[in-house]
């Protein structure tokens, strides 16, 4: 089962070597990982998507709690939340293609960011289904590159992760 | 306020932290360090003659006195022979601060003369580290080190200093911080109340309760606690290798080691138990066989202070995340104002059962004709020392015999590898723990392998009156290789013999200390007594065993923790 875990960690060199390194030496899976300083400049907010039975996930979030510069962290799906990803998409845009891909980045709420005769590159925010979703309504065919950020995630409501 | 250099900040902050000896060997990269040592009396310098030594010693003197052990290696090889001993640490939750030279900050990361990225290669098997960035800093990163090594599950910390930071010629203010605050660090003080109240209620109405005791109890200097519980609960109490002498090893509520090589009647009542009282153990695959097939009618209840080390292998009913010692205070006081009693006959049945499973003997063995025994060793060990010393071990055979027949009374008396199973451990760590313990028996159990690993420490032990004895059960093969090899691959003993011995007693000789040798049975307990008189010496004993005996009882591979083999050719 797919987990977003979100985890405030001390802004220090090595700190992120800690948490990637934790994962491969307990042998637990890393889909998406995305990493920044917060407001507070002490601090970075770490998103981790992972997956693994109930005994994995518990051991995750246990053994992460357990690393020194891990301040405090959540599982953003136990409960309610939002997550996004945001994804930069060149795709080949020539002949009568072009206005066909302009529409569907406009049915995706996608937004034109650079273009050229032939290439139009498409900024895309959402989940990672309608990220996907896009790519396959282009068709492979037509797409050159595809950069994508990870999931990064946030928890409805009142509920906050901060110190 | 004081100027100090980075290298006198270093020796000196080790000294307000109240450390007395540190283990280590110079280099490059530490040179400021050790003109600062050579300047001051209050941290005593002890030279070893390999970096992996100096941990073990480190080790072996925290586990005896539960305080951190300190080494100081050099930056590149001195700093990579420290990871086994970090290792071994790490594995087994022992406090541990190893200081590090590094290059200077400008060159970290330019493949300078012995340059290695420490802490990144010792990441996975500490419990922290640190890269000093600014000489200032000194004094608060080291009393972080040591807060963090200590307290919580304890570990190995490791800090990381560059050699420019040391430099003598620049100076700064210094002073020792007496607290440390690490907001993202705050180990459990006591364990939850009502948690601990249903605890009670469990145990309370048990009709088959064991207590299944590890290395927690010892680190969590609990044993007491634990005796006054069990006593006051009249339940069975077994060990883990790491909690052997947590609770009294001659009682008759001790039921013996568990698991793998544990007691028939300790196996045989995890087995049966309805409640188990895990206590400071962590539920490791050498306790309980087949995980599916884990005492199938007990209920568990799992007192650790790591949260990680609850449900990891086995679920528990009732977990209690907390210090052990607290929380036993708080079961003990919780006990007293239960209403209600226990019930007596259901109790007596079960010692009945126990007792039934202790008739076998908690480690029976056959002697030989003419040749000795191994376990004979280790029981004649205990008898000249009156039970009363500290005993260190490698890995294999020995350990197994000697957590097996000698009966420890006392905590921190048993110092083994337990989780990582590092050979060349022994010697080392009886070193450290000799050291400390100068009026004390020390004696490591060893064997022909092990010893071989960390042998050049005889020199050291010369320079320091390091008057261990070392007992090698030399069984002319690596013991517990072959065991599995006699059992599994139909005595194929592929490269576990050890051709090509040296003469022990000479080479104990020729580093200046008392070689014996001991061949028949009949010599065995004179020759021990004789080692032990000699106070003032170190004593190699070179005792030749049967080479063909095996550990037993034995757990049979994906079985239950009972299925055995009891000898040879007998199983449950």
């Amino acid at each position: 089962m797919r987990r977003i875990i979100s985890v405030l960690v001390e802004n220090e060199p090595g700190a992120l070597s800690r948490i990637v390194g934790l994962f491969s030496q307990r042998n637990y899976n890393i889909e998406t990982l995305t990493v920044a300083p917060t407001e507070d400049a002490t601090l970075s907010r770490l998103t981790v998507t992972t997956s693994g039975n109930p005994q994995v996930i518990e051991q995750i979030t246990k053994q992460l709690n357990k690393l020194i510069d891990v301040v405090k962290l959540v599982d953003l799906t136990e409960g309610h939340h939002v997550e996004r990803e945001l994804m930069l998409i060149k795709v080949r845009a020539s002949g009568p293609l072009r206005a066909e891909v302009k529409r569907t980045a406009d049915i995706f709420r996608g937004q034109i960011v650079d273009v050229t005769s032939s290439v139009y590159t498409i900024q895309l925010t959402g989940t990672q289904d309608k990220l996907d979703g896009f790519i396959e309504s282009i068709g492979q065919a037509q797409v050159l590159e595809v950069v994508r950020s990870g999931i990064t995630g946030i928890a409805r409501g009142e509920k906050v992760l901060s110190l | 306020m004081e100027l100090l250099s980075g290298a006198d900040m270093v020796v000196r902050s080790l000294a307000d932290e109240g450390v007395e000896y540190i283990y280590g060997y110079p280099g490059g990269a530490l040179l400021h360090v050790y003109d600062a040592i050579f300047r001051q009396k209050e941290v005593t310098h002890i030279l070893v003659r390999h970096e992996q030594a100096a941990t073990h010693m480190a080790d072996g003197y925290a586990r005896a006195t539960g305080k951190p052990g300190v080494a100081l290696v050099t930056s590149g090889p001195g700093a990579t022979n420290t990871i086994t001993g970090i290792a071994t640490a790490y594995m087994d939750s022992i406090p541990m601060v190893v200081l590090s030279g590094q290059v200077p900050s400008g060159f970290i990361g330019t493949d300078m003369f012995q340059e290695v990225d420490m802490v990144g290669i010792s990441r996975p098997i500490v419990k922290h580290s640190f890269l000093v960035k600014k000489a200032e800093d000194i004094p608060e990163v080291i009393r972080k080190a040591f807060h963090i090594a200590q307290t919580g599950r304890p570990g190995p910390v490791v800090v990381d200093i560059p050699k420019d930071i040391t430099d003598l010629t620049k100076k700064y203010e210094y002073q020792y911080p007496d607290k440390v605050k690490i907001r993202s660090y705050n180990p459990p003080a006591k364990g939850h109340n009502g948690q601990i109240r249903k605890a009670v209620e469990l145990l309370m109405k048990a009709r088959r309760p064991v207590i299944y005791a590890g290395g927690g109890v010892v680190l969590g200097q609990a044993s007491d606690l634990l005796t006054e519980l069990a006593r006051k609960l009249n339940v069975p109490v077994t060990n883990t290798l790491n909690g052997l002498g947590g609770f009294p090893g001659s009682d008759r509520q001790f039921i013996g080691m568990l698991g793998m090589h544990g007691s028939y009647c300790a196996n045989k009542t995890m087995h049966h138990s309805d409640l188990i009282l895990a206590i400071g153990a962590r539920f490791d695959d050498r306790v309980t066989n087949n995980t599916e097939k884990f005492c199938p009618d007990a209920k568990i209840i799992h007192i650790d202070i790591d949260p990680a080390s609850i449900s990891k292998t086995v679920t528990a009913d009732i977990p209690i995340v907390g210090p052990v010692d607290t929380v036993l205070e708080n079961m003990l006081r919780q006990l007293d104002e239960y209403q209600g009693s226990q019930d007596d006959a259901a109790l007596a049945e079960w010692w009945a059962s126990i007792d039934s499973w202790r008739e076998r003997g908690l480690f029976p063995y056959e002697k030989g004709e003419g040749i000795l025994k191994p376990q004979q060793v280790i029981e004649s060990l205990y008898q000249v020392t009156k039970g009363d010393a500290y005993v260190t071990s490698d890995v294999g055979q020995h350990q197994m015999f000697a957590a097996q027949y000698y009966r420890f009374n006392k905590p921190n008396r048993w110092i083994n590898s337990g989780g990582l199973g590092t050979m060349g451990f022994g010697l080392p760590a009886a070193m450290g723990i000799k050291l400390n313990f100068p009026d004390q028996d020390v004696a490591c159990v060893t064997g022909e392998g092990s010893i071989q690993m960390n042998i050049q420490e005889l020199s050291t032990c010369l320079q320091y009156d390091l008057n261990v004895k070392i007992i090698n059960v030399n069984n002319q093969a690596l013991g517990m290789v072959r065991q599995w090899q006699d059992m599994q691959y139909d005595s194929r003993y592929s490269h576990s013999y050890m051709e090509s011995l040296p003469d022990f007693v000479k080479l104990a000789e020729s580093y200046g200390h008392v070689g014996m040798r001991v061949t028949r049975p009949e010599e065995l307990l004179p020759a021990m007594e004789e080692a032990f008189s000699l106070k003032d010496r170190l004593v190699f004993m070179d005792i030749q065993v049967d080479p063909n005996e095996h550990v037993y009882p034995m757990q049979i591979k994906d079985g239950n923790m009972c299925d055995l083999w009891l000898s040879k050719t007998e199983r449950t």
